[in-house]
This record gives C-alpha cells, sequence and structure tokens, in this order.
C-alpha cells in the first residue's frame, strides 16, 4: 500500500497566501483547495477532465484540478474563485453574468468565469464563435450557453471600446 | 383591490444568483459535519447475478475503515419497497430493497457499502471486497424481454411486462381505410440519462439520543423524501429533517428513491455517526436513473389536402428492473400514448404501450417524461405527410393545429386544453425565423451542395400536475404546495415555501410577486426553502409545477399579508382600511397622500407594541396560503419551434445554425427566466437529438458510462437561440401562470430530426433512430 500512503512536502501559492502541507502523493489539486484547504468554489463534475467544472488558474493558465496533483503545484501559483472574487480582477465578468442570468445552479460557473477571463485575456479577436470554441471545455447542463456567450461577449466590447 | 403590477412581468436579476456567480454556492459535497464518515458503494458488476459470497476481510484490515455492510446487514434498518400506482390499470411490481440480500439487477445496482473515516479509505477498500457471484440470464432486449422463452428478472411476476395501456378513441380503422394517404414511420428513441453536472449525494446524520434524523439532501423534493424515508427506516415523519443545500441541477433526476441514499441514512442509524455519499461521475452513470428507450410504429392518415384523419402508435419501452419508486417508470409511456395527439385536432386515435423489465439501470422521470417522445412522433409524421401530401410543412400544421375558436379542447386523448396559442405562436415563429426568407436561401444553397434543413414543430406542454397524476393512485406524492410569510420587526419579509430551486428562478419568481403584491423593494424579501423543519409542506420542484403552484400559493399569502398589514395599520391610525394603501413599502393614505405608517412601524407595532392594540385584537402576521390545481390533470402550456441546420452528406455532421422558439406559458413572471429556462431545455434536447445514448451490450453492460464516451452538448456544438413569448394566462389560478420549464427539451428532438429529414429530402433519405448520429445518417444516405 505505499503507494497509497507515500507523502510529499508542499509549498503552494493559493490566492495570494503561501501554503506549507504535508500531503499524500496521489492527492489532486480539486481536494486539496476543497477539503484540506476548504475553498469550496471549485466544483468537481466528473474527475475525468471532461467537465471542466474543477478549473482553476495554475500559474496563471486555466488548469483541470481534477487531474491535477497536488504536488505538482508546488512552488507555483494557484488562484480559484474566491482569489479571483476577492481580488476583483473578474467583477466585471461577473457583473456580465449577473445582468445576463447566464448561471441557473452555479455548479460550472466559478470554472466558466476563469475560463471566459482567460480568452478575454488573451488578446485575440473575440466573437461568439470564438467564445464557444473557448467554452466548450466546461460543461453547463442547464442554461444552454447562450447567456454565457452574451455575458463574455459584453465585456469583451466593452474592452474593445476601452481600447 | 387590484394589484398595480409594478414587478410580476419584470426581467429582473435572480436576488441569489450573484452568490452562485461569486463561487459562494453550497452545496452537498461543501457541506462537513463534524464526526463525519464516508460511504463508497461496491457495485454489481453483473446485470443479473446471485451473490453467493461476500469476504470483506482485507478490505476491513485497511486502517480507517470503520464498518463494511451488506443487503442481509441492511434488512432490520430498512424496509424494501414496491412501486405502484393504482389509478394507471394494472401494475406488475416487485419489491426492491435498498441493497438486494441476495439477487442484483443491474450493472451497478449497489451490494456492498464500505464505511471509512475519509472517502479515499472508503474507495481504496471498496475495491479489495471479493464477491463471489453466479451469473444470471441477462433480459436486455426489449422484443426478446416480451416473449414466452424469455428469462424472467422477477420469476414471481411471470412476465417481464411491467405495464400495458390501449387507448381506442373514435373509428380508427375506417378512418384510416378512408383516408388519402397513409404514412406508417417506425421511431426510436434512445436510452439516456440526465448528467447533472452535480452528482447525487446525501449526508445522514442520526441523534441516537433524540432519536433524530437531519439529512442534508440534494433533491428537489425534500418533504415527499422525507415521508418516503421515513417510513422505509420505521421512523415518525417528525423525527426526520431534510436540509436542502443548492442543488447543482435536478432535471428529475433528484427526486426518486434510490437504494444507495437509502443506505446511507441506515448506516448512520447502525452507527450512530454522520455518514456522507456522493456518487462520482461513473457510479452515476449506473445509478442515476435512465429515461426514454422506446420504439414506436405509428400511422397517420390524412386526405389529399393534409387533413389528419387518424393516428395509431404501438410503443414497445423499457425500463430497468423495478418500477422507480415512488413515482414508478410507467408514466414516461403514458405521457407518449396520451401526449402524442395533443398539437393536433384529429378525432381518430389509438395507442398501444407495454413497458418491460430490463437487467439496465431503472428509468424514472427525466425532463419532458415523454412529452419529447410524444412530440417526435407526432411532428415526424405531420412532416412525413406534408411530403406525401406534397404541401410545405407549415401549412400542413396550420390546416391541422385546433381552431382559435374551438377552446376549450377536449383532445382525442381525452386530456383537457383550456386555452392555447398555437396558431399565433406559430405565426409569430415563421415570420420570427423569416420562415419563406430560409426556404428561399435553402433552395439557393442546395444549388451550391450546401444541404440546410429545416424544422419546424408545434408542441404542447403538460405543466403544473394535479394530485389525479400521483396521489390519485396512491403514492405519496404531493401536487400542492405552501408559502408562509412572516412581517419581521425591522419591516421585512420573510419566505418559506415547499418550492425547491436549482437555479431556474423559483426565489426570484416568488420574490417579485410577493414584491409586486406588498409594494415593496425586492431587497426587503428574504426566500428560505427546502428545510422540512422550516418550510410548509409541499411538492418541491418538478414537471414545471414551481410558478404555476407554488407562484399561486405566493400570490395568495401575499394577498392575506397585505390584508393584515392594512388591517393593523387601520386599528391603530384610526383610519378606514378602504383609503389605506401599501405605495413603495409604506402604508399611506389615500385621501391625504400622507404616509400613516412604514412597514417597519407596522412590523414594531405587531411584534413589541401590542399594548397598543384593543383587547381582543390578535393580527396574524405568520400567514400561509396553499394551492393545489385541481381542474386539469395538467395545464397545458404551448411552444412552435423552429431549427435550421446544415448537413454535411460526406460526414453525416450537423451544423446547428440558429434555433427559433415563441412559448406561451400564461402569465409571464419575470421573461428573462422564462426565455433561460427555454434555452436550457433545448439544449438539453439537443443533447438527446444528436448525441446522448446510454449504450448497453446484450449481456447489459453499459459500454459508454462515463463524459468521455457519453456526449452532451458543449457551448461550441450548439447555437444562438432567439425567443419570444406570448401570453395566454390560465383559468385555473389567479396568477395564471401556466410552467415553462419542458417545451423546450419536449419540441427540439422533433424539430432536429424534421430538419435532418427536411435535408435528407432531395436523396430520398430519413432518420427516425434518436439520436440521429452521423453514422445513423450516412446509413441513410446509403454511404456505409
Amino acid at each position: 500500500m505505499s503507494e497509497l500512503t507515500q507523502t510529499v512536502d508542499v509549498c503552494i501559492t493559493l490566492n495570494g497566501h503561501s501554503i506549507k502541507a504535508t500531503i499524500p502523493a496521489r492527492e489532486n489539486l480539486a481536494d486539496f483547495i476543497r477539503h484540506r484547504i476548504g475553498l469550496m468554489g471549485t466544483n468537481v463534475g466528473c474527475e475525468q477532465g471532461i467537465c471542466g467544472a474543477c478549473t482553476i488558474r495554475l500559474n496563471g493558465d486555466s488548469v483541470r484540478s481534477c487531474l491535477t496533483l497536488a504536488a505538482q503545484a508546488n512552488g507555483h501559483t494557484v488562484e480559484t474563485i474566491e482569489g479571483l472574487t476577492d481580488s476583483g480582477e473578474i467583477s466585471q465578468l461577473q457583473e456580465a453574468f449577473h445582468r445576463n442570468n447566464a448561471a441557473q445552479c452555479g455548479y460550472c460557473t466559478p470554472a466558466m468565469l476563469i475560463t471566459a477571463t482567460e480568452l478575454l485575456n488573451s488578446k485575440t479577436e473575440i466573437s461568439r464563435d470564438k467564445i464557444r470554441e473557448y467554452l466548450s471545455g466546461n460543461l453547463c447542463r442547464c442554461t444552454g450557453y447562450h447567456a454565457i456567450i452574451d455575458a463574455v461577449e459584453e465585456v469583451a466590447e466593452a474592452q474593445n471600446n476601452g481600447r | 383591490m387590484a394589484v398595480n403590477r409594478k414587478v410580476i412581468g419584470q426581467s429582473l436579476p435572480r436576488p441569489n444568483v450573484m452568490s452562485f456567480i461569486k463561487g459562494h454556492g453550497k452545496y452537498l459535497d461543501d457541506i462537513i459535519v463534524p464526526g463525519m464518515l464516508h460511504v463508497c458503494y461496491v457495485r454489481s458488476p453483473y446485470a443479473h447475478a446471485k451473490i453467493i459470497e461476500i469476504n470483506a476481510d482485507d478490505a476491513l484490515a485497511i486502517e480507517g475503515v470503520v464498518k463494511i455492510v451488506n443487503g442481509k446487514d441492511l434488512l432490520e434498518y430498512c424496509k424494501p419497497w414496491t412501486a405502484g400506482l393504482t389509478n394507471l390499470g394494472e401494475m406488475r411490481s416487485a419489491p426492491q430493497h435498498a441493497m438486494p440480500p441476495e439477487i442484483a439487477r443491474w450493472q451497478g445496482e449497489a451490494v456492498v457499502a464500505v464505511i471509512a473515516e475519509t472517502k479515499a479509505i472508503a474507495e481504496d477498500a471498496a475495491e479489495l471486497v471479493e464477491i463471489d457471484w453466479e451469473e444470471l440470464n441477462p433480459v436486455t432486449d426489449l422484443q426478446k424481454a416480451t416473449e414466452n422463452d424469455s428469462a424472467l428478472i422477477h420469476p414471481e411476476l411471470e412476465s417481464n411486462v411491467a405495464w400495458s395501456i390501449d387507448i381506442d378513441a373514435g373509428e380508427v380503422d375506417s378512418a384510416l381505410e378512408n383516408s388519402d394517404i397513409v404514412v406508417e414511420k417506425v421511431f426510436e428513441v434512445g436510452r439516456q440519462t440526465g448528467v447533472t453536472l452535480e452528482p447525487r449525494g446525501m449526508i445522514a446524520d442520526y441523534d441516537r439520543g433524540k432519536s433524530y434524523l437531519t439529512l442534508h439532501h440534494a433533491t428537489q423534493v425534500p418533504h415527499i423524501q422525507r415521508y418516503i424515508i421515513a417510513r422505509q427506516l420505521g421512523l415518525s415523519e417528525s423525527s426526520v429533517r431534510i436540509i436542502c443545500p443548492e442543488l447543482g441541477g435536478g432535471f428529475g433526476l433528484k427526486l426518486h428513491v434510490y437504494g444507495d441514499e437509502l443506505t446511507t441514512c441506515a448506516l448512520s442509524m447502525m452507527l450512530g455517526r454522520p455518514v456522507k455519499f456522493v456518487a462520482d461521475r461513473l457510479e452515476s452513470f449506473l445509478s442515476d436513473i435512465h429515461a426514454r428507450g422506446h420504439r414506436i410504429s405509428a400511422k397517420v392518415g390524412v386526405n389529399k389536402d393534409g387533413q389528419i384523419q387518424a393516428m395509431t402508435l404501438d410503443n414497445l419501452a423499457g425500463c430497468g428492473p423495478y418500477l422507480i419508486h415512488p413515482r414508478t417508470s410507467v408514466i414516461e409511456p403514458l405521457l407518449v400514448a396520451i401526449c402524442t395527439p395533443l398539437a393536433y385536432n384529429l378525432q381518430h386515435y389509438r395507442a398501444k404501450a407495454t413497458l418491460v423489465y430490463q437487467n439496465k439501470v431503472p428509468t424514472g422521470q427525466y425532463r419532458g417524461v415523454g412529452m419529447p417522445i410524444a412530440s417526435l412522433v407526432a411532428e415526424g409524421l405531420v412532416d412525413a405527410a406534408a411530403l406525401a401530401c406534397g404541401i410545405d410543412k407549415v401549412e400542413i400544421r396550420k390546416r391541422n393545429l385546433h381552431a382559435v375558436d374551438a377552446y376549450p379542447v377536449t383532445a382525442v386523448s381525452g386530456e383537457f386544453l383550456e386555452g392555447l396559442s398555437q396558431v399565433a405562436s406559430l405565426e409569430k415563429l415563421t415570420s420570427m425565423m423569416d420562415y419563406k426568407g430560409l426556404r428561399a436561401e435553402q433552395k439557393t444553397m442546395r444549388d451550391k451542395g450546401i444541404h440546410r434543413g429545416i424544422g419546424v414543430v408545434t408542441v404542447v406542454e403538460g405543466t403544473a400536475p394535479s394530485p389525479a397524476l400521483y396521489a390519485a393512485g396512491g403514492a405519496p406524492i404531493s401536487s400542492r404546495d405552501a408559502c408562509t410569510l412572516r412581517l419581521e420587526a425591522d419591516g421585512e419579509i420573510s419566505c418559506t415555501t415547499g418550492l425547491t430551486d436549482q437555479g431556474q428562478g423559483g426565489v426570484a419568481i416568488v420574490t417579485q410577486i410577493i414584491a409586486d403584491t406588498l409594494d415593496l423593494s425586492m431587497d426587503a424579501i428574504r426566500v428560505s426553502m427546502g428545510d422540512t423543519a422550516t418550510t410548509p409542506f409541499g411538492g418541491g420542484t418538478w414537471a414545471s409545477r414551481g410558478t404555476a403552484i407554488a407562484g399561486e400559493a405566493t400570490l395568495r399569502a401575499a394577498k392575506a399579508m397585505r390584508a393584515s398589514i392594512l388591517e393593523v395599520t387601520s386599528m391603530i391610525s384610526e383610519q378606514p382600511v378602504d383609503i389605506l394603501d401599501l405605495v413603495n413599502g409604506e402604508i399611506v393614505n389615500l385621501e391625504t397622500g400622507e404616509t400613516q405608517m412604514s412597514m417597519q412601524d407596522v412590523g414594531q407595532a405587531i411584534h413589541f407594541k401590542t399594548h397598543q392594540f384593543p383587547e381582543d385584537f390578535e393580527p396574524e402576521m405568520i400567514i400561509t396560503r396553499h394551492y393545489s390545481q385541481r381542474e386539469q390533470l395538467m395545464v397545458y402550456a404551448n411552444c412552435a419551434l423552429g431549427v435550421s441546420l446544415d448537413l454535411d452528406i460526406n460526414t453525416g455532421l450537423v451544423t446547428l445554425k440558429k434555433i427559433w422558439a415563441v412559448d406561451d406559458c400564461g402569465r409571464i413572471i419575470n421573461a428573462k427566466l422564462v426565455t433561460e429556462q427555454l434555452r436550457g431545455g433545448i439544449v438539453q434536447g439537443i443533447g438527446s437529438a444528436l448525441f446522448e445514448e446510454c449504450l448497453y451490450d446484450e449481456d447489459g453492460q453499459l459500454l459508454n458510462g462515463n463524459l468521455i464516451e457519453y456526449l452532451v452538448p458543449m457551448a461550441g456544438d450548439v447555437c444562438d437561440i432567439e425567443c419570444a413569448h406570448i401570453e395566454t394566462p390560465t383559468k385555473a389560478s389567479e396568477l395564471g401562470a401556466k410552467g415553462c420549464g419542458e417545451a423546450g427539451i419536449i419540441g427540439v428532438c422533433g424539430a432536429i430530426m424534421n430538419a435532418i429529414n427536411d435535408a435528407l429530402e432531395p436523396f430520398n433519405a430519413s432518420v427516425t433512430s434518436q439520436p440521429f448520429t452521423p453514422a445513423k445518417i450516412l446509413r441513410a444516405l446509403g454511404k456505409v
């Protein structure tokens, strides 16, 4: 059972705080964030990297936390919905989601915001098709996506006008 | 006094949506109860097999494992149940155990519970549980299951046929004989499942001292679940409390009785400790209800002018090895039988349905329940008839819809249609989508080798059921709902209701109705749901009933609260009650225009300063009102839906271009939320139509029970959906609202099938087997 009990020491910068812990080597980043640290805004939907509900930001990139070992985040920077909400970085997009009712049950929403923010920050030309393509790794079972696309498009247009 | 509509009808943001957007949604798995253990289930690897011996020694030896329990151990804690309804003819039904003591009847049925200090330990240990099985013959094929030499899933029932129904209205045979054209089709609708993004889950916390079971339970129907769970565990209903966290999707999936959930309750009673169960995605596919799985042979007889004379259908449908409790699995084929002809004016109709047991996951109510199948069959027949008659597909519908002045209509299957706006909806739809323009464009595109298909359907959606559907058949299912309002001392309103909200907007709807009736700011109203200890008994959320049923109860409670507030103000201010009114959160004297009291003044008066009251004056400031819809089996709403798509005839791939929907759900409280219900339902229906199917082999093994192989629609798979609304309020309630949660999923499957077949028309090909995959389309084209 050694592979089940082996531990590793990690130091992860989570939402700006440095966290040191000794954890099972097999612990995934989603479980680390949720059950070890207690930040429950990151949701788990499939644990096989398809639904995207567990998407977080690792060194600035959106990443599936269910497919990432916590040990792989050792020495790196992790941001979750809690950190991004508190910093105000995604407030414009959150307001657009609010206006458009771009969330129903809300289970996919934190991850959807993180993926959409990556697109909005990418400095590429943004169209509805581009948004659809970019968000195609995040399953939403409630909204039918239209309102989510509207919200992201609104922010993209506001960004363009601001340029 | 007439209510001045200020808030009802406005597309305001949901009061609770920002909390989700900030990541504050608190779901079942986010809840930690001190001392909590975790359960992981060992599930049957076989579709039909006998448990010979269970060896759990190695599993028990792992540090952190607390207990391992099998179906026999559970017998003294949890009674088996037998699902059935007495109002729908004879049902053959067998008892189901929370975990079977002897025979597993589907691959994925929970057979052993491993309880440990952490979920990881429970999962590790579950892998070490050894079970010696004796395989039994699985019953998997629908047709073979009905044959005399088939193996039997429940030998004591002497047949695998669970239920059947015959409807025979008018003179079908002669009407078909007299029809100019008879079109015959066989439709198949694949088995699928709900795939809530959040899996099922529960924390059971039994307090031995108080003999009290507290459940954090991800359910749409807390009051109904409480009744059943208490009964199965031998507890009184008042000894069980269910608290619903936020739900990550429901869609009907989270309202059935699941053996693994009842086992979790029993484990907590056995151990006297809290036990958490959260399904993972793989076990969701093997244990969440499945739905659909029907094969329908259907005929329509029409005259040359496209007038429908008669329709027949023979439906062979599969369920699991048990009827799902407490609603049974028969409602899906029942609704196929009664809803198929609803949209159209015909006098001769025959429907037969046979539901057979299979060694597969039990089937149950999933969004739309039978109606998506009914609509697919009806709309498929109508398009086939249009083609045979050489009539335009919108025109043939106009010729057959119930006439505008015909309402109320009793449809050929006996259903009462109080008032629909089918003709107006269809006209609005065709103008929105520029139907003529699309047809012209289609012609031009065909010349360029692009195969565009256009599908148009007219949908009738059953909503807000009466007790005649379930309770009349003996099922403990409340079709009633309630709203309790309390005026607080600070002048704000607290509301509790039996309704639950999985994101549809129930909180918003209830808040808007109260704000409107009391002319109060939405910020001064707080709605709580889902806790059986604090909310009035109600049916919860299913069958598009929230706004229609709980909304009406809320309107009644708010009107009574309004009267009570005015009465108190009248008493204290010594002004006649009929010159007082609520205006912007204050009680105003209409004659002087002056503010008589604020809401806070009234709150303070009734809770603290009762010395101001005359001796016999005790005004009620906690007010509960109920409502159940009893006039119609279901309150029927309607929708017209159009699809435009491109079909690649070389790959069979479908690209959705645009979808339009015109919905009539009666009185609209919040049009934006209606639009979002339509869009959400439409995209789930796109999943049904194009991607989703639970594929089984002949041994009853699910071949694609994971999100890699079971495809659900992602943003890039779907298109923009433009919605519009018409309001034909129901007379069944003062509010006038009908439901709107299922029109999208009901209509879009048939609309997509019709659009694909529209694109295939030049090739003399068609598809009728859902999902309409590229392989099936290429086969229809003779390319593979």
